[in-house]
């Protein structure tokens, strides 16, 4: 296939995987602000929300200080945050006529109609809680349909490999940044300090991956700081842990591969990323420092989009 | 003006034949079924994203061309008479561009000055002595024909470079389908579906010699902001080809390829629907982002074919269109089955003197005109936009041709006020492969929505309607 359709493609795909993540951080930062201080002490979380979503350094370049109104608005209309999630469905509307005929009818109406629909919010945002709670809702079944979509009615094919390389590198990059800005919540065992506070911490972090049922579906578990850096990094079974982001990266590159008859350096390094996940454990993470650790691992997802760049997409 | 000619309903009043059916439909139809369903076209018109741009208008990036759900009716009969002058027409202008970039007999006759040709900026001396597979310069033409009369039809402009609109011949049957499955049942509407396939094997017909058994073809498209972008992307789809840009191309060893995710693929024939000025920056306009440097030396090396060819906006010319009967005549022998609307050149004195007497009756054209602009439609126009004309003539009078104001013929058409007769044109399609010229038994109606207004170009608010001929002989 053509080098751009697939850098389209697999654009798309992280497109709207970010609309989502950013609609959920924004949904699981409203819940965790409702509460009294007393529950969750001083913290700014919409200062969190804007650092998860990675775009902490330019939101100051224009406000002074964080609130809910202003951090909405950034994260989820503002025309000159390029990852808002408005950019997020314009970008991915624009890539999809772009590689209409790549895309089934199903995936192309998807965004389309979502498009369609959205625009009428552009124009006048969302007044009430009410209508910004359907808006974020909107956002993350734009992603659910998108996806489901994709998955039962794409041929199996480069097309979908691609995508589902956007999805899942994209994913790991968002999952990855919530552990890297509330890592210091994830204390080991022994050093347990949590109160109230830390508690209403872990769940919102566990909302914004979808995975609070999750948790206590695995683990059958009070929450433990310990366990849910396991359930986010480790445990393949949970869609959106980093371990089984990398075994799907590597699996789809392997695809790729054979369906080309050519492995390169895109093959090796998932699979050299994956290895490290598969053969890590708690222990040694904490031992290393989860900081430090997420912090390669950002670098390292990273190196990878651009290696798959270079080999296929350009 | 005359009162026009309506299809349905003749200069008379008496219901003509071909849409008797269709009469009796819009009777037992209440008005407001009919606004439902050209509600329901305009949502799905909307939802498969059928949109077009509007070049300077900002505020309207993406539009919709409105549809008419009323169809335009032509009896079988009408149509096998079209058909065959406009494989007549087509036949001669590949000859004609053959003949222009070769031995040039028709100059040599005396047939058109060699001026208008030579001094013509989309001639392309590049293309001089240059050869095309199979003498294919006008692999698919749009040619637009306008009717006065129930026999009279006229050919008002032979677009030989990139025409478009044919993704609306295919949609608008597929949402009328879709919207009035009874209607069709009642009428022998001859399937205009097999278009893509037909285009796909004159594309693949004409692939250089030096193309594999199994030849690549690609669609060059100048990308999304193009205002015929939807239809490039459909007509790739429907194809089975890939839609490229210029950026997905490269020229090797005068060969083209494109930029896959497994290295370069040989193209052996390009679909363009770009013009010849953006095609190659090394050949044409240098700051053309949109093309692919050097393609114009691998077409030279005959390995590649374009379709349709370099240069061959010398045949859609507005004042070589005036030439066009005898065109015919010099290469066929044939008289022309289709006739020319009458055409002053207003770089001829005397044909000038004419027409700046007569300004107030005529419409005045730009020669290198398209889309409706720049043109004046005398009848309708203020005294001041006349006058106005009357200078730019005189200045450049070598730049504009002038003809009758036509009276169009109307259709039926769904207006606030219930059904008005409003003025149509139709755009047939007609391919040219290896060993045949071919016509999908349809086209492209456009019409005039508003009352009275003889423009039917969508940038200037005109709709589209479904072309049904009917299929009368089985």
């Amino acid at each position: 296939m053509l080098s751009r359709t697939a850098e389209n493609l697999y654009w798309l795909a992280r497109y709207v995987e970010r609309a989502e993540y950013l609609a959920r951080t924004i949904e699981a930062t409203l819940r965790v602000t409702a509460l009294p201080n007393a529950y969750i002490g001083k913290t700014n979380e919409w200062d969190s929300a804007l650092l998860t979503a990675g775009v902490s350094a330019s939101f100051y370049k224009i406000h002074k200080e964080a609130d809910e109104r202003n951090v909405v608005d950034y994260l989820s209309f503002a025309p000159e945050n390029p990852s808002s999630i408005r950019n997020c469905i314009e970008n991915a509307r624009l890539n999809s006529r772009s590689v209409r005929t790549a895309l089934t009818s199903e995936m192309w109406d998807t965004i389309n109609s979502a498009w369609i629909d959205l625009q009428e919010i552009w124009g006048k945002g969302t007044k009430t809680r009410e209508e910004l709670n359907k808006f974020l809702r909107f956002v993350q079944e734009i992603s659910l349909r998108f996806d489901g979509s994709a998955y039962r009615t794409m041929l199996r094919n480069d097309a979908y490999w691609f995508s589902r390389l956007g999805l899942h590198l994209e994913r790991a990059d968002n999952t990855a940044r919530i552990l890297d800005v509330k890592y210091h919540v994830l204390l080991p065992e022994e050093e347990h300090v949590g109160g109230p506070l830390d508690y209403y911490q872990w769940t919102s972090i566990l909302r914004s991956v979808s995975a609070l049922t999750a948790y206590h579906w695995v683990y059958r578990e009070t929450l433990k700081p310990w366990l849910i850096a396991d359930l986010l990094i480790l445990n393949e079974s949970l869609p959106r842990s980093l371990a089984s982001c990398y075994s799907n990266l590597a699996r789809n590159l392997d695809q790729i591969g054979v369906a080309y008859g050519r492995q390169g350096a895109a093959q090796r390094h998932a699979r050299g990323v994956r290895n490290r996940l598969e053969h890590s454990n708690m222990n040694d993470i904490f031992q290393h420092g989860v900081h430090e650790f997420i912090q390669e691992f950002i670098a390292d997802n990273g190196r990878l989009g651009e290696i798959i760049a270079k080999q296929y997409l350009i | 003006m005359a009162v026009a000619f309506d299809e349905m309903n003749g200069s008379d009043g008496d219901l003509r034949p071909a849409y008797q059916e269709l009469s009796r439909w819009l009777k037992e139809t209440p008005p407001d079924a009919l606004e439902y369903r050209r509600q329901e076209a305009e949502l799905l018109f909307r939802r498969i994203g059928i949109t077009f741009a509007v070049y300077g208008d900002s505020e309207a990036q993406e539009r919709l061309i409105p549809f008419d759900v009323i169809p335009r009716i032509i009896s079988g009969k009408e149509w096998s008479l079209l058909e065959k002058g406009l494989k007549q027409r087509v036949r001669a202008i590949n000859m004609f561009l053959r003949d222009i970039y070769h031995a040039r007999d028709i100059l040599r006759a005396d047939i058109i000055p060699e001026d208008l040709i030579f001094q013509n900026p989309v001639f392309r001396p590049e293309m001089n002595g240059q050869d095309v597979p199979h003498d294919v310069y006008v692999h698919i033409a749009g040619i637009d024909i306008i009717r006065t009369e129930p026999e009279n039809f006229f050919v008002l402009e032979d677009n030989a470079r990139t025409p478009s609109g044919v993704s609306y011949m295919l949609e608008n049957r597929e949402i009328m389908m879709r919207l009035f499955p009874d209607l069709f049942a009642r009428h022998r509407v001859a399937p205009v579906e097999k278009y893509p396939d037909e285009l796909l094997s004159a594309l693949r017909s004409v692939a250089p010699i030096s193309a594999s058994a199994e030849p690549t073809v690609a669609l060059l498209t100048p990308g999304v902001y193009n205002s015929a972008y939807y239809e490039h992307s459909f007509l790739a789809d429907k194809l089975g080809v890939e839609l490229v840009e210029g950026r997905d191309l490269i020229v090797k060893n005068d060969e083209v390829f494109m930029r896959t995710t497994e290295g370069l693929k040989r193209v052996d024939v390009i679909y363009r629907r770009l013009d010849d000025d953006f095609l190659d920056p090394l050949s044409f306009r240098p700051d053309s982002v949109l093309g692919v440097p050097g393609l114009m030396s691998a077409y030279a090396a005959g390995n590649i074919t374009l379709a349709n060819a370099v240069g061959t906006g010398i045949a859609d010319d507005k004042a070589v269109y005036s030439y066009m009967p005898e065109i015919v005549k010099f290469y066929l022998g044939e008289e022309p089955i289709l006739k020319n609307v009458p055409t002053w050149r207003c770089r001829e004195p005397a044909d000038l003197a004419y027409v700046l007497d007569h300004l107030g009756e005529l419409v005045v054209k730009e020669v290198h005109g398209s889309g409706g602009y720049g043109m004046l439609i005398g009848p309708a126009a203020t005294k001041a936009t006349i006058e106005a004309f009357r200078d730019k003539l005189k200045r450049e009078p070598e730049g504009f041709i002038a003809q009758p104001t036509l009276a169009l013929s109307t259709c039926p058409t769904c207006t606030e006020s219930g059904l008005a007769p409003r003025h149509v044109d139709l755009r047939p399609f007609v391919l040219t492969g290896r060993d045949r010229v071919n016509i999908i038994p349809g086209g492209l109606t456009r019409v005039a929505l508003k009352a009275g207004s003889l423009v039917v170009n969508s940038s200037q608010g005109g709709g589209t309607k479904d072309t049904w001929i009917l299929d009368e002989l089985s």
